[in-house]
Order: C-alpha cells, then sequence, then structure tokens
C-alpha cells in the first residue's frame, strides 16, 4: 500500500493536539476535590523525576560525565542556582569531562 | 500590560536552556529523518506541527516500514498519552479567567519541557510567560531538525553529547528547590527515581515502553502521595505544605 508522508504527518499532529487541548480547554474550574488537587500538585514532580533517571545516564557519550553532570546539577539546583545556571552548568561538567578525560 | 511583558520576558530567559537542548535532540531527530527517507521539508514540517521527540522518533520507524494510518495515529496516543496528565496539571495552573484562544496556544507548545518549566512558575501561570518560553524554545526544534537533515556534521559529536544533558538539567532545577522546604516532595522525588531505574532494568518491567513507564509510574506514585499527603489549604501549593 502507498502511503503518503504528508497523510502520516497530519495524523500524528491532529492526535498529538487533540490530546494536549482537550484537558486544558475543558477543565476551566479549579477542582475542589482535595485528593485530585493533590495528585495534580505531585504530577509534575513524579514525571519529571522518573524522566530524568535513569535516562540522562544514556544521553552523553558515557554514563560516567551524566553521572557527574546529573550530581553537580542537584547540588547547583539545591543550593538556589537559576534554571539557566544548572542547565548550562550540567552541559559545561559534561564537555570538560569528556574532552580532557 | 507591563506584567504581561515582563512574564513574556522571563519567558524567553527560562526558554534558552530548552533552545539548546531542543537543537541538541532535534538535530539527532533530523539525521534519522534523513535516513528514513524524509526530505528537509518534510521532516521540518514534522516538528513543527508536533514538538515530541519519542513519538517523532516512533512514527519514522512506522513511516519507513508503510504502517497503517490507525496504527499511527494509535502509537501517537499511547507515546503521548503523558501530555493529557501535564495538560490536566496545567488547566490547574492557569487562571479560569485566561481566555480561549490563549489556552489552545499554550497547549499545542505541551512537552517535557516547556510544561516543567510552566509548573515551575510561582503562583498562577501567566500565558504570557509560556508564550516567551515558547517564542525562544519552539523554534530550537524546528530548526534542529532541518540541521540534521542537511547535515550531520554541523555541530561537533561532544557538543551534541554535552548538550543533551541541558534539558535533564532544566528538569533537576525545577524539581529540586521545592525539596529544601517540602520533605514529602524530596522523599517522592528519590522514589519516583528509584522506581523509574527499577522499571528501566529489571526484567519483564523494562518491556514496558518509556511513554508508559512514565504514565503508570505517575499514577501510582503520585496517586499514593495525594492519598498520604493530601495538600490542605487552597493557596498551599507552593511554600505552606511543609507537614
Amino acid at each position: 500500500m502507498n502511503h503518503n508522508v504528508y497523510l502520516y504527518i497530519l495524523v500524528m499532529a491532529a492526535v498529538t493536539y487533540f490530546i494536549r487541548v482537550l484537558p486544558l480547554t475543558l477543565i476551566r474550574k479549579q477542582i475542589k476535590n482535595t485528593t485530585i488537587r493533590s495528585f495534580l500538585y505531585y504530577v509534575p514532580y513524579v514525571t519529571l523525576a522518573v524522566m530524568t533517571f535513569p535516562a540522562i545516564l544514556s544521553a552523553t557519550a558515557n554514563i560516567w560525565s551524566a553521572l557527574v553532570g546529573f550530581v553537580f546539577a542537584i547540588v547547583l539546583a539545591y543550593r538556589g542556582a537559576s534554571l539557566f545556571k544548572v542547565a548550562v552548568g550540567a552541559c559545561l561538567v559534561v564537555l570538560i569531562l569528556e574532552t580532557f578525560i | 500590560m507591563n506584567q504581561k511583558r515582563t512574564c513574556y520576558i522571563n519567558g524567553l530567559r527560562d526558554g534558552f536552556p530548552i533552545f539548546l537542548g531542543y537543537l541538541a535532540v532535534s538535530f539527532a531527530l533530523g539525521i534519522a529523518a534523513k535516513n528514513s527517507g524524509l526530505t528537509a521539508f518534510q521532516a521540518t514540517l514534522m516538528s513543527i506541527t508536533n514538538y515530541t521527540s519519542a513519538g517523532e522518533f516512533a512514527a519514522l520507524g512506522l513511516i519507513t516500514s508503510g504502517a497503517a494510518y490507525l496504527e499511527m495515529a494509535t502509537t501517537q496516543l499511547i507515546i503521548n498519552l503523558r501530555y493529557c496528565l501535564m495538560s490536566c496539571a496545567l488547566s490547574q495552573k492557569l487562571d479560569p479567567e485566561v481566555p480561549f484562544y490563549q489556552r489552545l496556544l499554550v497547549a499545542y507548545f505541551v512537552t517535557d519541557e516547556i510544561f516543567g518549566v510552566s509548573i515551575g512558575f510561582n503562583g498562577k501561570l501567566n500565558p504570557f510567560y509560556s508564550f516567551g518560553v515558547i517564542s525562544m524554545a519552539a523554534p530550537g526544534w524546528a530548526f534542529g531538525t532541518f540541521l540534521g537533515v542537511v547535515s550531520g556534521s554541523v555541530l561537533p559529536f561532544r557538543i551534541v553529547s554535552a548538550l543533551s544533558v541541558a534539558l535533564y538539567g532544566m528538569f533537576i532545577a525545577i524539581i529540586v528547590p521545592p525539596t529544601r522546604k517540602n520533605k514529602v516532595l524530596a522523599g517522592l522525588i528519590v522514589i519516583s527515581m528509584m522506581a523509574s531505574l527499577l522499571f528501566t532494568y529489571l526484567p519483564f518491567v523494562r518491556e514496558i515502553s518509556s511513554g508508559f513507564r512514565i504514565i503508570i509510574l505517575t499514577i501510582v506514585i503520585a496517586g499514593t502521595a495525594a492519598v498520604l499527603f493530601p495538600i490542605k489549604d487552597e493557596k498551599g501549593q507552593e511554600e505552606k505544605n511543609e507537614s
């Protein structure tokens, strides 16, 4: 069967937008239920933590530079460095380690 | 008026690390797209209309194998279902007064990264902050894809490797600072990372795709936390829930 690349792109774009747009447009009020509100409050922290580790370990050329970058980023963030500093700091550590070691 | 402007500029600033990370990741995506036989125009169009790294990588495989359109739709639905959870969380972060068209725009760019910084916004999310982040970050995704297709050797491998960490560094910068005041969050993050580690390497559960892994762990861990440590008062989202 001959498939069209543009139709593929249209299908995936439609499905992906559908998923994103429904909750944001349908849930317009503040949810009152404490359990649901608490759940939604915790969601980002769990999701981002799950996505970060261990995926970060395979993001770079080797696991050790990534591990040092990971720990370095946590220390910077805990000490109150800005988003930008943490992100760029982690990049620099990885770059330096992979260049000189 | 002034507040919109300030928020927009702050968004641009916080969007920059995302721009760097996107450049690196979408560069790799562009190379993969080229190998799958897509033209630079097709690959860039896919990135502009989708903004989903895992979804687009999966789509390339499906396009190459000539999969059915329904299979494409189902795959995207499963891989990107986490955006639904993120949109639900964002819906509570937005003021109910935010107009419909602004919601449509914010929804278009619910990615892991843009969602992350939006949640980190102090208090109710001003959509103009999101627009700032989007203006800075989104072009990086499209441009990187384009660059990856037209030349696989513009960026040295070492640079790409280092830039890939930017996105994770950003996630860390979002989730770690609140743990100073909130020990429940600290515990939750450690548990989440350990669970994710186990699900990645343990036999049997490692067969679960990364998209489903994120959804399952989020629902179970955030759900348990919601029952055990409910947030008490209306405004206690940022600082007050220290108990």
